[in-house]
Protein backbone atom coordinates (compact mmCIF):
# COMPACT_ATOMS: atom_id res chain seq x y z
CA UNK A 1 0.00 0.00 0.00
CA UNK A 2 1.08 3.28 -0.94
CA UNK A 3 -0.02 6.31 1.54
CA UNK A 4 -0.15 9.97 -0.31
CA UNK A 5 0.30 12.13 2.73
CA UNK A 6 -2.34 15.05 3.01
CA UNK A 7 -1.58 17.68 5.44
CA UNK A 8 -3.25 20.94 4.13
CA UNK A 9 -0.51 21.83 1.71
CA UNK A 10 0.14 19.24 -1.22
CA UNK A 11 -1.67 18.73 -4.83
CA UNK A 12 -2.95 15.38 -3.85
CA UNK A 13 -5.36 14.92 -6.33
CA UNK A 14 -3.39 14.96 -8.78
CA UNK A 15 -0.63 12.86 -7.56
CA UNK A 16 -4.03 10.66 -7.01
CA UNK A 17 -4.99 10.27 -10.55
CA UNK A 18 -1.61 9.43 -11.49
CA UNK A 19 -1.29 6.38 -9.49
CA UNK A 20 -4.84 5.41 -9.81
CA UNK A 21 -4.25 5.31 -14.09
CA UNK A 22 -0.74 3.50 -13.25
CA UNK A 23 -3.21 1.11 -11.02
CA UNK A 24 -1.94 1.26 -7.86
CA UNK A 25 -3.71 1.30 -4.50
CA UNK A 26 -2.85 4.02 -2.64
CA UNK A 27 -4.48 5.85 0.78
CA UNK A 28 -4.49 9.55 1.11
CA UNK A 29 -4.15 10.35 5.00
CA UNK A 30 -2.26 11.79 7.50
CA UNK A 31 -2.63 9.65 10.00
CA UNK A 32 0.62 7.80 11.54
CA UNK A 33 -0.76 4.52 11.68
CA UNK A 34 -1.33 4.16 8.12
CA UNK A 35 1.78 6.28 7.22
CA UNK A 36 3.82 3.88 9.32
CA UNK A 37 2.29 1.00 7.76
CA UNK A 38 2.74 1.92 4.08
CA UNK A 39 5.17 0.44 1.56
CA UNK A 40 5.61 3.26 0.34
CA UNK A 41 5.11 7.15 1.26
CA UNK A 42 4.71 9.74 -1.52
CA UNK A 43 4.97 13.97 0.51
CA UNK A 44 3.79 16.07 -2.34
CA UNK A 45 3.81 19.99 -1.62
CA UNK A 46 2.70 23.27 -3.04
CA UNK A 47 2.50 26.64 -1.41
CA UNK A 48 4.89 28.47 0.84
CA UNK A 49 7.19 26.76 3.56
CA UNK A 50 6.37 27.90 6.35
CA UNK A 51 3.01 27.52 6.07
CA UNK A 52 3.80 23.86 5.06
CA UNK A 53 5.96 23.63 8.02
CA UNK A 54 3.50 24.63 9.72
CA UNK A 55 1.02 22.48 8.58
CA UNK A 56 3.09 19.81 9.01
CA UNK A 57 3.50 20.05 12.63
CA UNK A 58 -0.55 20.74 13.22
CA UNK A 59 -0.92 16.91 11.82
CA UNK A 60 1.79 16.08 13.97
CA UNK A 61 3.99 14.62 11.30
CA UNK A 62 7.10 16.52 11.87
CA UNK A 63 8.78 13.26 13.85
CA UNK A 64 7.70 10.49 11.97
CA UNK A 65 8.78 11.80 8.44
CA UNK A 66 12.18 12.42 10.06
CA UNK A 67 12.30 8.22 11.27
CA UNK A 68 10.63 6.66 8.66
CA UNK A 69 12.67 3.67 7.03
CA UNK A 70 10.25 2.75 3.66
CA UNK A 71 10.92 4.71 0.16
CA UNK A 72 9.41 8.43 0.98
CA UNK A 73 9.14 10.46 -2.54
CA UNK A 74 8.90 13.95 -1.48
CA UNK A 75 7.47 16.41 -4.79
CA UNK A 76 8.36 19.94 -5.62
CA UNK A 77 8.46 21.79 -1.80
CA UNK A 78 8.08 18.23 -0.41
CA UNK A 79 11.44 18.05 -1.31
CA UNK A 80 12.55 20.97 -0.08
CA UNK A 81 11.05 20.31 3.17
CA UNK A 82 13.49 17.33 3.67
CA UNK A 83 16.25 19.65 3.81
CA UNK A 84 17.23 21.65 6.86
CA UNK A 85 15.60 24.84 6.42
CA UNK A 86 14.37 27.33 3.67
CA UNK A 87 14.86 30.80 3.02
CA UNK A 88 11.20 30.72 2.17
CA UNK A 89 9.66 32.14 5.45
CA UNK A 90 12.98 32.01 7.42
CA UNK A 91 11.81 27.78 8.38
CA UNK A 92 13.63 24.79 9.73
CA UNK A 93 12.73 21.89 8.01
CA UNK A 94 12.78 18.20 8.40
CA UNK A 95 16.82 17.71 8.62
CA UNK A 96 16.96 14.97 6.30
CA UNK A 97 18.88 16.84 3.21
CA UNK A 98 22.14 18.54 4.99
CA UNK A 99 21.13 21.92 2.26
CA UNK A 100 19.15 24.41 2.32
CA UNK A 101 16.61 26.20 0.02
CA UNK A 102 17.73 29.84 -1.97
CA UNK A 103 15.53 32.08 -3.73
CA UNK A 104 15.46 32.46 -7.55
CA UNK A 105 17.60 35.89 -8.70
CA UNK A 106 14.57 37.48 -10.11
CA UNK A 107 16.69 40.23 -11.49
CA UNK A 108 18.41 37.37 -13.97
CA UNK A 109 15.39 34.97 -14.95
CA UNK A 110 11.82 34.95 -15.09
CA UNK A 111 10.15 33.71 -11.50
CA UNK A 112 8.86 31.19 -10.97
CA UNK A 113 10.90 29.16 -12.52
CA UNK A 114 7.60 27.79 -14.27
CA UNK A 115 7.20 25.56 -17.61
CA UNK A 116 9.43 22.23 -18.60
CA UNK A 117 13.35 22.01 -18.19
CA UNK A 118 15.48 19.18 -19.27
CA UNK A 119 17.45 17.41 -16.62
CA UNK A 120 20.95 16.09 -16.55
CA UNK A 121 20.74 13.04 -14.72
CA UNK A 122 24.15 12.79 -12.75
CA UNK A 123 24.04 9.77 -11.05
CA UNK A 124 22.70 6.15 -11.59
CA UNK A 125 18.95 5.70 -9.85
CA UNK A 126 16.68 3.65 -9.73
CA UNK A 127 14.37 6.41 -10.20
CA UNK A 128 15.99 7.20 -13.85
CA UNK A 129 15.37 3.58 -15.01
CA UNK A 130 14.46 3.58 -18.63
CA UNK A 131 14.90 7.51 -18.73
CA UNK A 132 17.03 8.99 -20.98
CA UNK A 133 19.19 12.06 -20.34
CA UNK A 134 17.80 15.31 -21.60
CA UNK A 135 13.96 14.54 -20.51
CA UNK A 136 11.79 17.42 -19.83
CA UNK A 137 9.77 17.43 -16.92
CA UNK A 138 7.33 19.91 -15.56
CA UNK A 139 8.49 22.81 -12.94
CA UNK A 140 6.90 25.08 -11.41
CA UNK A 141 8.40 26.83 -8.14
CA UNK A 142 10.30 29.90 -7.23
CA UNK A 143 12.74 28.47 -4.77
CA UNK A 144 15.70 25.73 -5.29
CA UNK A 145 18.27 23.15 -3.82
CA UNK A 146 21.78 24.22 -5.21
CA UNK A 147 23.54 21.51 -6.29
CA UNK A 148 24.60 18.95 -3.33
CA UNK A 149 26.35 15.58 -2.45
CA UNK A 150 22.79 14.21 -2.56
CA UNK A 151 22.02 15.50 -6.24
CA UNK A 152 21.20 12.77 -8.59
CA UNK A 153 20.14 14.94 -11.74
CA UNK A 154 20.54 18.96 -12.27
CA UNK A 155 18.54 21.41 -14.43
CA UNK A 156 19.66 25.15 -15.41
CA UNK A 157 17.36 28.30 -15.15
CA UNK A 158 20.23 30.93 -14.57
CA UNK A 159 21.75 28.91 -11.93
CA UNK A 160 22.29 24.60 -11.83
CA UNK A 161 19.72 23.29 -9.43
CA UNK A 162 18.85 19.99 -7.78
CA UNK A 163 15.98 18.30 -10.00
CA UNK A 164 16.05 14.95 -7.71
CA UNK A 165 18.48 13.77 -5.37
CA UNK A 166 18.38 10.68 -3.28
CA UNK A 167 19.45 9.68 0.47
CA UNK A 168 19.26 5.92 2.04
CA UNK A 169 15.07 5.97 2.21
CA UNK A 170 14.25 9.54 1.30
CA UNK A 171 13.91 10.45 -2.71
CA UNK A 172 13.24 14.09 -3.46
CA UNK A 173 12.03 15.71 -7.03
CA UNK A 174 11.64 19.39 -7.88
CA UNK A 175 9.46 18.76 -11.06
CA UNK A 176 5.91 17.68 -10.90
CA UNK A 177 6.19 13.95 -12.34
CA UNK A 178 2.13 14.14 -11.72
CA UNK A 179 1.92 16.63 -14.26
CA UNK A 180 4.71 15.48 -16.72
CA UNK A 181 3.30 13.39 -18.98
CA UNK A 182 4.93 9.87 -19.81
CA UNK A 183 7.93 10.49 -18.92
CA UNK A 184 6.68 11.33 -15.73
CA UNK A 185 4.48 8.33 -15.30
CA UNK A 186 7.51 6.13 -15.69
CA UNK A 187 9.34 8.10 -12.88
CA UNK A 188 6.62 7.07 -10.40
CA UNK A 189 6.12 3.60 -11.35
CA UNK A 190 10.14 3.07 -10.88
CA UNK A 191 9.40 4.66 -7.36
CA UNK A 192 6.61 2.29 -6.60
CA UNK A 193 8.22 -0.90 -8.14
CA UNK A 194 11.63 -0.54 -7.92
CA UNK A 195 12.74 1.81 -4.86
CA UNK B 1 16.99 26.70 -19.71
CA UNK B 2 13.03 25.73 -19.36
CA UNK B 3 11.27 25.83 -22.75
CA UNK B 4 8.54 28.12 -24.69
CA UNK B 5 5.25 26.46 -23.50
CA UNK B 6 1.95 25.94 -25.91
CA UNK B 7 -1.16 26.28 -24.67
CA UNK B 8 -4.45 25.21 -26.20
CA UNK B 9 -7.10 27.30 -24.14
CA UNK B 10 -10.63 26.32 -24.22
CA UNK B 11 -13.69 28.73 -23.59
CA UNK B 12 -15.90 26.11 -21.47
CA UNK B 13 -19.42 26.97 -20.88
CA UNK B 14 -21.62 24.08 -19.81
CA UNK B 15 -18.89 21.25 -20.09
CA UNK B 16 -18.49 21.93 -23.78
CA UNK B 17 -16.11 23.82 -25.81
CA UNK B 18 -17.37 27.02 -27.57
CA UNK B 19 -15.09 29.86 -29.30
CA UNK B 20 -16.22 33.19 -30.67
CA UNK B 21 -15.25 36.26 -32.67
CA UNK B 22 -13.93 39.48 -30.48
CA UNK B 23 -15.64 37.53 -27.75
CA UNK B 24 -18.67 37.60 -29.40
CA UNK B 25 -20.57 35.18 -31.76
CA UNK B 26 -19.72 31.44 -30.15
CA UNK B 27 -19.98 28.25 -31.62
CA UNK B 28 -19.48 25.06 -30.27
CA UNK B 29 -16.24 22.83 -30.70
CA UNK B 30 -16.60 19.56 -28.98
CA UNK B 31 -16.42 18.35 -25.44
CA UNK B 32 -14.31 19.84 -23.13
CA UNK B 33 -13.03 16.55 -21.35
CA UNK B 34 -12.45 14.95 -24.97
CA UNK B 35 -10.64 17.79 -26.23
CA UNK B 36 -8.51 18.03 -23.11
CA UNK B 37 -7.19 14.12 -23.76
CA UNK B 38 -6.24 15.03 -27.17
CA UNK B 39 -4.31 17.82 -26.85
CA UNK B 40 -2.82 15.89 -24.33
CA UNK B 41 -1.76 13.29 -26.69
CA UNK B 42 -0.69 15.68 -29.19
CA UNK B 43 1.65 17.07 -26.96
CA UNK B 44 0.37 20.01 -26.08
CA UNK B 45 2.46 22.07 -22.95
CA UNK B 46 -0.80 22.97 -20.56
CA UNK B 47 -3.87 23.34 -20.69
CA UNK B 48 -6.52 26.53 -19.95
CA UNK B 49 -9.67 26.81 -19.16
CA UNK B 50 -12.31 29.51 -19.07
CA UNK B 51 -15.68 28.73 -18.02
CA UNK B 52 -18.20 31.34 -19.56
CA UNK B 53 -21.04 29.54 -18.05
CA UNK B 54 -23.62 32.53 -16.34
CA UNK B 55 -25.72 30.51 -14.82
CA UNK B 56 -26.01 29.92 -11.14
CA UNK B 57 -24.63 26.26 -11.15
CA UNK B 58 -21.51 27.61 -12.24
CA UNK B 59 -19.36 26.65 -9.53
CA UNK B 60 -20.38 23.26 -9.40
CA UNK B 61 -20.20 22.74 -13.12
CA UNK B 62 -16.55 24.17 -13.41
CA UNK B 63 -15.59 21.70 -10.53
CA UNK B 64 -17.20 18.66 -11.97
CA UNK B 65 -14.92 19.80 -15.36
CA UNK B 66 -11.83 20.16 -12.89
CA UNK B 67 -12.50 17.00 -11.45
CA UNK B 68 -12.67 15.12 -14.94
CA UNK B 69 -10.08 16.86 -16.47
CA UNK B 70 -7.42 15.97 -13.81
CA UNK B 71 -8.35 12.48 -14.73
CA UNK B 72 -7.31 12.51 -18.06
CA UNK B 73 -5.11 14.57 -18.65
CA UNK B 74 -0.52 14.22 -17.00
CA UNK B 75 -0.32 18.29 -17.84
CA UNK B 76 -0.43 21.10 -15.91
CA UNK B 77 -3.83 22.74 -16.08
CA UNK B 78 -5.23 26.60 -15.35
CA UNK B 79 -8.81 27.14 -14.97
CA UNK B 80 -10.76 30.79 -15.08
CA UNK B 81 -13.93 32.39 -15.42
CA UNK B 82 -15.76 34.63 -12.75
CA UNK B 83 -13.37 33.28 -9.59
CA UNK B 84 -14.04 35.41 -6.82
CA UNK B 85 -13.58 33.55 -3.82
CA UNK B 86 -10.56 32.26 -1.45
CA UNK B 87 -12.41 29.07 -0.83
CA UNK B 88 -12.89 28.88 -4.86
CA UNK B 89 -9.50 29.02 -5.20
CA UNK B 90 -8.93 26.51 -2.99
CA UNK B 91 -11.52 24.02 -4.15
CA UNK B 92 -10.80 24.32 -7.58
CA UNK B 93 -7.17 23.81 -6.84
CA UNK B 94 -8.03 19.99 -4.13
CA UNK B 95 -9.87 19.02 -7.53
CA UNK B 96 -6.57 18.78 -9.17
CA UNK B 97 -6.43 22.37 -11.15
CA UNK B 98 -2.53 23.40 -10.90
CA UNK B 99 -3.16 27.20 -11.09
CA UNK B 100 -6.12 29.56 -11.24
CA UNK B 101 -6.66 32.32 -13.54
CA UNK B 102 -8.03 35.62 -12.09
CA UNK B 103 -9.43 38.56 -13.86
CA UNK B 104 -12.40 40.71 -12.87
CA UNK B 105 -12.05 39.83 -9.65
CA UNK B 106 -8.70 41.20 -9.27
CA UNK B 107 -9.30 44.62 -10.26
CA UNK B 108 -11.67 45.37 -8.00
CA UNK B 109 -10.26 43.31 -5.22
CA UNK B 110 -6.40 43.47 -5.82
CA UNK B 111 -5.23 42.13 -1.93
CA UNK B 112 -6.68 38.56 -3.97
CA UNK B 113 -3.75 38.50 -5.53
CA UNK B 114 -1.60 38.17 -2.47
CA UNK B 115 -3.84 36.49 -0.50
CA UNK B 116 -3.79 33.81 -2.88
CA UNK B 117 -0.30 33.94 -3.55
CA UNK B 118 0.16 33.66 0.32
CA UNK B 119 -2.09 30.65 0.48
CA UNK B 120 -1.28 28.46 -2.36
CA UNK B 121 2.18 29.58 -4.06
CA UNK B 122 2.69 32.66 -6.89
CA UNK B 123 3.36 29.80 -9.19
CA UNK B 124 -0.45 29.03 -8.52
CA UNK B 125 -2.13 31.99 -9.49
CA UNK B 126 -2.04 33.75 -12.96
CA UNK B 127 -3.40 37.63 -13.76
CA UNK B 128 -5.44 37.05 -16.78
CA UNK B 129 -5.27 40.74 -18.16
CA UNK B 130 -7.57 41.74 -21.19
CA UNK B 131 -6.31 44.63 -23.07
CA UNK B 132 -7.59 46.70 -25.67
CA UNK B 133 -5.50 50.06 -27.56
CA UNK B 134 -7.19 53.33 -26.81
CA UNK B 135 -6.48 56.85 -28.60
CA UNK B 136 -3.33 56.92 -26.28
CA UNK B 137 -1.65 53.73 -24.89
CA UNK B 138 -3.90 50.33 -23.68
CA UNK B 139 -6.82 50.07 -21.51
CA UNK B 140 -7.48 47.29 -19.41
CA UNK B 141 -10.86 45.74 -19.45
CA UNK B 142 -12.78 43.35 -17.21
CA UNK B 143 -16.00 40.91 -17.68
CA UNK B 144 -15.48 39.14 -20.43
CA UNK B 145 -13.98 42.69 -22.72
CA UNK B 146 -17.71 44.09 -21.82
CA UNK B 147 -16.35 46.84 -19.16
CA UNK B 148 -13.84 49.38 -19.86
CA UNK B 149 -11.67 50.34 -16.55
CA UNK B 150 -9.52 53.49 -15.63
CA UNK B 151 -6.28 50.73 -15.45
CA UNK B 152 -3.70 51.34 -17.77
CA UNK B 153 -2.42 48.52 -19.33
CA UNK B 154 1.55 48.16 -18.16
CA UNK B 155 0.92 49.73 -15.45
CA UNK B 156 -1.75 47.15 -14.57
CA UNK B 157 0.58 44.40 -15.28
CA UNK B 158 3.97 45.52 -13.35
CA UNK B 159 1.40 46.62 -9.99
CA UNK B 160 -0.17 42.35 -10.56
CA UNK B 161 3.28 41.40 -10.32
CA UNK B 162 3.90 43.53 -7.43
CA UNK B 163 0.87 41.88 -5.57
CA UNK B 164 2.63 38.52 -6.01
CA UNK B 165 1.15 36.88 -9.35
CA UNK B 166 3.30 33.88 -10.66
CA UNK B 167 2.14 34.30 -14.48
CA UNK B 168 0.19 36.88 -16.82
CA UNK B 169 -2.21 35.82 -18.91
CA UNK B 170 -2.26 39.27 -21.50
CA UNK B 171 -4.94 38.85 -23.61
CA UNK B 172 -5.32 41.48 -26.32
CA UNK B 173 -8.82 42.25 -27.08
CA UNK B 174 -7.80 44.00 -30.71
CA UNK B 175 -6.37 40.71 -31.77
CA UNK B 176 -9.05 37.93 -30.15
CA UNK B 177 -10.27 35.98 -33.60
CA UNK B 178 -8.79 37.88 -35.92
CA UNK B 179 -6.21 35.41 -36.51
CA UNK B 180 -3.70 38.91 -37.58
CA UNK B 181 -1.01 37.68 -35.00
CA UNK B 182 -0.15 38.91 -31.72
CA UNK B 183 0.44 41.69 -30.87
CA UNK B 184 3.78 41.55 -29.83
CA UNK B 185 4.27 45.62 -30.07
CA UNK B 186 3.45 45.43 -26.60
CA UNK B 187 3.96 41.68 -25.49
CA UNK B 188 7.89 43.06 -26.53
CA UNK B 189 7.34 46.19 -23.65
CA UNK B 190 5.79 43.53 -21.47
CA UNK B 191 8.73 40.93 -20.92
CA UNK B 192 10.95 43.75 -20.76
CA UNK B 193 9.25 45.03 -17.53
CA UNK B 194 8.16 42.40 -15.76
CA UNK B 195 10.00 39.13 -14.03
CA UNK B 196 7.06 36.85 -14.35
CA UNK B 197 6.33 34.57 -17.46
CA UNK B 198 3.93 35.85 -19.89
CA UNK B 199 1.59 33.85 -22.02
CA UNK B 200 0.82 35.78 -25.16
CA UNK B 201 -3.00 35.36 -26.20
CA UNK B 202 -5.26 37.06 -28.98
CA UNK B 203 -4.72 36.70 -32.87
CA UNK B 204 -2.72 33.53 -33.57
CA UNK B 205 -3.29 32.82 -37.33
CA UNK B 206 -0.20 30.95 -38.43
CA UNK B 207 3.19 29.33 -37.38
CA UNK B 208 4.64 32.43 -38.21
CA UNK B 209 2.77 34.30 -35.36
CA UNK B 210 4.13 31.76 -32.80
CA UNK B 211 7.71 32.60 -33.72
CA UNK B 212 7.41 36.37 -34.05
CA UNK B 213 5.87 36.37 -30.26
CA UNK B 214 8.52 33.97 -29.26
CA UNK B 215 11.68 34.89 -30.92
CA UNK B 216 10.86 38.71 -30.95
CA UNK B 217 8.56 39.69 -27.43
CA UNK B 218 10.25 36.64 -25.40
CA UNK B 219 7.19 35.51 -23.96
CA UNK B 220 7.16 32.32 -22.05
CA UNK B 221 4.18 30.66 -23.90
CA UNK B 222 1.94 31.52 -26.61
CA UNK B 223 -1.84 30.48 -26.15
CA UNK B 224 -4.52 29.57 -28.91
CA UNK B 225 -7.91 28.34 -29.25
CA UNK B 226 -9.85 27.65 -32.37
CA UNK B 227 -6.89 27.12 -34.69
CA UNK B 228 -6.06 24.11 -32.61
CA UNK B 229 -9.75 23.06 -32.51
CA UNK B 230 -10.81 23.18 -35.82
CA UNK B 231 -7.33 21.13 -36.46
CA UNK B 232 -5.79 24.02 -38.45
CA UNK B 233 -2.90 23.84 -37.00
CA UNK B 234 -1.05 20.65 -35.57
CA UNK B 235 0.50 21.08 -32.38
CA UNK B 236 3.63 18.57 -33.39
CA UNK B 237 4.44 20.28 -36.63
CA UNK B 238 3.94 23.97 -34.83
CA UNK B 239 6.75 22.73 -32.39
CA UNK B 240 9.07 21.30 -34.75
CA UNK B 241 8.71 24.50 -37.10
CA UNK B 242 9.52 26.41 -33.64
CA UNK B 243 12.52 23.69 -32.99
CA UNK B 244 14.23 24.45 -36.58
CA UNK B 245 13.86 28.25 -36.22
CA UNK B 246 15.87 27.88 -32.77
CA UNK B 247 12.82 28.35 -30.57
CA UNK B 248 13.40 25.69 -27.07
CA UNK B 249 10.52 23.32 -27.19
CA UNK B 250 9.39 20.27 -25.54
CA UNK B 251 9.25 18.04 -28.42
Amino acid sequence: MIALIEYGAGNTASVSNALNSLGYDHLITNREDEIIKADKIIFPGVGEASSAMRRLHMNNLFNLLRIVKKPLLGICLGMQLLCERSLEGDVACLGIFPTESEKFDSTKTKVPHMGWNEIEIKKESLLFSGIENGEYFYFAHSFYLPINNYTTSSAVQDVEFTASMQKDNFYGVQFHPEKSGEVGMRLLKNFVELC
Amino acid sequence: MVSKRIVPCLDVKDGRVVKGTNFVNLRDAGSAVELSERYYKEGADELVFLDITASEEKRKTLLDLVVEVAKVIRIPFTVGGGISELDDIEALLRAGADKVSLNTSIVYNPELITDAANQFGSQAVVAAIDIKKLDSGYGVFVKGGKEKTDLDGLEWCKRVVELGAGEILLTSMDRDGTKEGYDVEFLKELTSQVSIPVIASGGAGTKEHFLEAFAQADVDACLAASLFHYQELEIVKLKEYLSENNIKVRL
